[in-house]
């Protein structure tokens, strides 16, 4: 006799196969290496690492979505929808008692033609699986914010370093306070950004042997990057209002579309990510989703995962903050981009955790 | 009976005794020079246990000692969440080390952590593979460079001669226990310019975990009158 959760995970991934995806299936064991490149050194903080004696790292599945892109870049074809049913292993903190291992239902479309209205279809099934469960969805566009940073009057590496940061909130905060002059330079720095160009190599090499794998040609590039850095103006006072204006927004999605149409005003670097951002609502109501009534906050997403970089959505359980959300999905292109090897695909997707759905259902 | 673990050789077993015998309570080895067997003069009911100081934390963790000596280092590193598992009763006031982030001192546009980021992020870019730090404090090292908002390193194992990784090219920038940083600029390194990880010293520690019955509580007592320290309430406070 299948638990509640299991026949749960079996309704939902029947709902996604009658929807026309083709079920797959992944690995639970995963090279640790591509994971750790995507995601940074903080997954082992939230993934099991084991050790095989040949293959070196390895790790427990923490989610789908990589081997599943994986097996679609190696061997799919295109336009592809994917759906999936099994156990995801995470560490938790100490004190916690969320599950270490618990079920995931997915889906994800691979969709070059239509990638607005795949948005809008996976938050729709979602919408559809989750059924009468009483839970409020949040979304967002991560789109939107890095069109913003893309946008802003300053150089490419300042952009750079603020978009690498997006997923880091204190971090971006520290740094876009540091690119408006908020911030004093410190002293080491505006002392290597005051010295004569000329002088460089003698001064990395009077301050030791040049040692380890980073060359002190790298060295010489960043004291010139700080150089630069320390003659470009400020980001004008308007421009990081904007910025700040966006990332507090939080409203029903067709008046933040009003309100973003306001901020574009003053920078109409985003008038593009916004059309786009038109047509997913445009396609969320055609699919019987009203903007008028989904909730939208544009820092949604930021601390989450770190692969989704356009449209994100969660559903969360009504009265129950102690729960995690019930579904979680985005568009992860870029994602697509790095395990393609050159190849890329607009790529969006979504899970479901059936234990969340029974849990919130027994509390009810 | 109330278990006291303590280092089983070298300086930091000495000076644990220096410090347990200028409080009045004696500890000694006892049997031939290879054997590790101690005994205590000055109080009834404790029994000495020497053990190797990397494992006096999780000895403490799990209860099997009501008391015991190590450094803030091992204890942070290897508990999680070690304030549920053991109380910090009374530093010793030696083995006094900092837990620091070092660098090649050729990058003098290194200073911070800020730097940090920024060469990693480059080096990844220009070399293909996250910036290795060298360490074997790899939680509390990942922990401290969370909060700070570094990205795009690795942390490799190193459990001895860490200093030297960066020369033998198995890592860019190391992260290791140091008292005097002599031999991290023998080996042409330098301490970034920030406040170090983890200030470390030699504590004496209680277990939250250990079967403290009306015996050993007695046993605290004694121990606590006859250093003149108030072992109890820090075992309740701290």
């Amino acid at each position: 006799m299948p638990t509640p959760v299991r026949q749960e995970a079996q309704r939902l991934f029947a709902l996604f196969k009658d929807h026309g995806a083709q079920a797959v299936e992944a690995p639970v064991l995963l090279p640790a290496e591509t994971l750790l490149d995507l995601y940074g050194e903080d997954l082992r903080a939230r993934a099991y690492v084991t050790r095989d004696p040949i293959l070196g790292e390895m790790m427990l599945r923490p989610d789908f979505t990589v081997p599943i892109v994986q097996m679609h870049m190696a061997e799919g074809a295109e336009p592809a929808r994917y759906t999936y049913e099994g156990d995801v292993f995470r560490k938790q903190e100490a004190g916690s008692d969320r599950p270490r291992e618990y079920a995931q239902v997915g889906i994800e479309i691979f969709d070059r033609e239509r990638p607005v209205q795949a948005e809008a279809e996976v938050f729709a099934l979602v919408k559809d699986g989750l059924g009468d469960l009483h839970c409020n969805p949040i979304t967002g566009d991560i789109g939107i914010l890095r069109a913003a940073i893309t946008g802003l009057e300053t150089t490419d590496r300042r952009k750079a370093a603020l978009l690498r940061h997006v997923w880091r909130p204190k971090r971006f905060r520290a740094l876009l306070d540091r690119y408006r002059g908020a911030l004093p330079v410190p002293t080491h720095r505006s002392f290597l950004a005051g010295m004569d160009p000329a002088h460089v190599y003698a001064a990395i090499e009077k301050a030791g042997p040049a040692i380890g794998r980073r060359s002190i040609a790298e060295v010489a590039e960043r004291v010139g990057a700080l150089r630069e850095d320390a003659y470009t103006a400020p980001i004008p006072a308007e421009q990081a209002k904007v910025l700040d204006d966006i990332l507090g927004l939080k409203a029903m999605a067709t008046d933040a579309l009003t309100n973003l149409r306001e901020f574009a005003v003053n920078m109409p670097q985003i008038e593009g990510a916004l059309d786009q951002f038109t047509t997913r609502l445009d396609a969320l109501d055609a699919a019987g989703v009203s903007p008028d009534a989904l909730p939208f906050e544009a820092s949604y997403g930021r601390s989450a995962m770190e692969y989704y970089d356009g449209f994100v959505f969660g559903f969360y359980v009504e009265g129950h903050t102690d729960l995690p959300p019930v579904a979680t999905g985005g568009r992860y292109d870029a994602l697509t981009r790095v395990l393609g090897q050159g190849r890329e695909i607009p790529a969006v997707g979504a899970v479901i955790r059936p234990g969340v759905v029974i849990d919130a259902k027994g509390d009810a | 009976m109330l278990k006291l673990g303590v280092p089983s050789k070298g300086r930091l077993m000495d000076k644990t005794f220096d410090w347990f015998g200028s409080r009045g309570v004696g500890l000694r080895r006892t049997g031939t020079e290879r054997e590790y067997a101690g005994a205590v003069d000055g109080v009834e009911g404790v029994s000495l246990v020497l053990l190797s100081a990397g494992e006096i934390p999780r000895e403490l963790a799990a209860g099997r000692i009501h008391l015991g000596v190590t450094g803030t280092d091992l204890v942070h590193e290897k508990i999680p969440v070690w304030e549920r598992q053991v109380a910090e009763l009374v530093p010793l006031g030696f083995g006094k080390a900092d837990l620091i982030i070092a660098v090649p001192k050729c990058w003098i546009d290194v200073e911070t952590l800020d730097d940090l980021d920024a060469a990693a992020a480059r080096f990844r870019i220009e070399h293909g593979f996250r910036l290795r730090i060298a360490t074997k404090y790899h939680r509390l090292v990942h922990a401290h460079l969370r909060d700070n908002g570094v990205a795009d390193y690795q942390l490799v194992d190193s459990q001895g001669a860490t200093e030297g990784t960066v020369a033998n090219l198995t890592a860019e920038a190391v992260a290791d226990i140091t008292s005097t940083g002599e031999t991290l600029r023998a080996n042409h390194l330098k301490l970034l310019g920030e406040e170090p990880i983890l200030r470390s010293q030699a504590t004496l520690f209680g277990s939250r975990k250990a079967n403290w019955d009306a015996d050993s509580q007695a046993v605290l007592a004694k121990l606590s009158a006859k250093m003149d320290l108030a072992l109890s309430d820090a075992m309740r406070t701290n």
